[in-house]
């Protein structure tokens, strides 16, 4: 609204609904409820070994302050490319759980985010909770990010989970914010990577994938660094993220 | 344009206040309340002179609506001195010329008694990543490290006296 981007004739405060709050753990699923906090993601220890690559970047948004007050329900719903938590989102695999008139209707992370502030909520629908798979003590992730100088927003930030039986990845998901007009998924890295033993080359090879299903000429482009720029930054992240989540599976990596 | 009644406590003075619905907590502290120790700096949650607390919480006050805020605690700078005595805190950024112009100080200040009560002994880097979105425009930051890490001292010591 500051900034212009929104001119509500009505705002409604949904701050205060408590069962929209809270992190529960129920089964095979972590429960977040749309108005917990970032501080509150990166304060749980649990979820910080459930689900590393969603709490790791739930920790790199904005600063203090921001942490305290922004909520992983109005930063899913509000798509900016440039935020930390979307590309997690898609590594994490999770949920969102919305209720509209008709009823809840479960979004995958993959297919919520359309465009620069867009998303798959329609007019009507309020974003309510996510569901995070929870790892079986094999998964892995790791979010790194070549922040914004001025502003710590990510020019380029990638997001990882692997799950690794023995020093092979079994499964991987990657994703990205900062590169288009929305978060996107990986999947010629995570295609590379699967089946394969970690090691220095492996993960280089699935790296160098990293853009070969986006378009650069629809990258962002911006003062901050170039369509070209972005996408040389989005391998290295791409490789950084992997790396972290090889280190963090406690897996052998060899030259 | 709607007003709304609501309730602040601040400094655990219970006020009530009547806020028009576009009225920032900075605003309703600063020209209705008169808490002038939050400053207006940048008004886009990018400086940090505006901080307070919320429910023992750092906040930017300039990107709270007051209505927001209804009924819940406020800590402003003026709140960290108890009986005419300085908070370790204040005592840091005194010892160690923490402070310039000033400006950025009552910011500087809410963040770090939050950092302080989280996480009593900060390092360096610690100090520097929790004051993140806190700038000083003097460019005094190696000072306001010193003056926290003054701050925790103190405090450790009251600690060990058994004091409060």
């Amino acid at each position: 609204m500051k900034n212009g981007l929104a001119k509500p004739d009505v705002v409604v405060d949904i701050g205060h609904i408590e069962s929209m709050r809270g992190i529960e753990k129920n089964g095979d699923a972590t429960s977040i409820g749309a108005l917990t906090t970032y501080a509150e993601i990166d304060d749980d220890e649990e979820l910080w070994a459930d689900a590393t690559v969603l709490a790791e970047a739930a920790s790199e948004i904005g600063d203090t302050q921001v942490r305290n007050r922004g909520t992983i329900g109005g930063n899913l719903a509000h798509s900016d490319p440039a935020s930390d938590l979307p590309g997690a989102a898609i590594a994490s695999d999770l949920t969102l759980v919305v209720e509209g008139p008709d009823g809840e209707r479960r979004i995958d992370a993959d297919e919520f985010f359309v465009a620069m502030y867009m998303t798959d909520l329609a007019e009507d629908e309020l974003l309510t909770r996510i569901e995070v798979p929870r790892g079986d003590g094999a998964t892995s992730g790791a979010y790194v990010k070549k922040p914004s100088p001025s502003s710590g927003y990510a020019l380029v930030g990638v997001a990882a989970q692997l799950q690794v039986d023995d020093g092979t990845v079994t499964a991987a998901r990657i994703g990205a914010n900062g590169v288009m007009d929305h978060a996107v998924r990986l999947e010629p890295v995570e295609d590379a990577i699967e089946g394969e033993r970690l090691s220095d080359d492996a993960i280089s090879a699935a790296a160098e994938r990293a853009a070969d299903d986006l378009e650069e000429a629809m990258m962002m482009d911006d003062l901050q660094a170039s369509a070209e720029f972005r996408s040389h930054l989005l391998e290295t992240y791409t490789k950084r993220a992997l790396e972290r989540a090889a280190e963090r599976a406690d897996a052998t990596v060899t030259a | 344009m709607a007003a709304h009644d609501i309730t602040l406590t601040v400094n655990g003075t219970e006020h009530e206040l009547t806020v028009q619905s576009r009225e920032l907590l900075v605003h309703a502290l600063r020209d209705q309340l008169e808490y002038t120790g939050p400053n207006v700096g940048c008004e886009s949650t990018t400086c940090g002179a505006c901080t307070v607390h919320i429910d023992g919480k750092a906040a930017k006050s300039c990107t709270v609506l007051a209505v927001q805020a209804d009924e819940q605690e406020i800590t402003t700078v003026e709140g960290l001195a108890e009986d005419g005595e300085f908070h370790p805190i204040q005592e840091g950024f005194q010892e160690e010329h923490g402070l310039q112009c000033g400006y950025c100080t009552p910011g500087m200040m809410m963040t770090a008694t939050q950092l302080l009560a989280e996480n009593p002994d900060p390092d360096e880097d610690e100090i520097r990543e929790a004051l993140e979105g806190n700038l000083c425009r003097c460019t005094g930051y190696q000072n306001i490290v010193n003056a926290v890490e003054n701050a925790a001292e103190q405090m450790d010591a009251a600690a060990a006296r058994g004091d409060d």
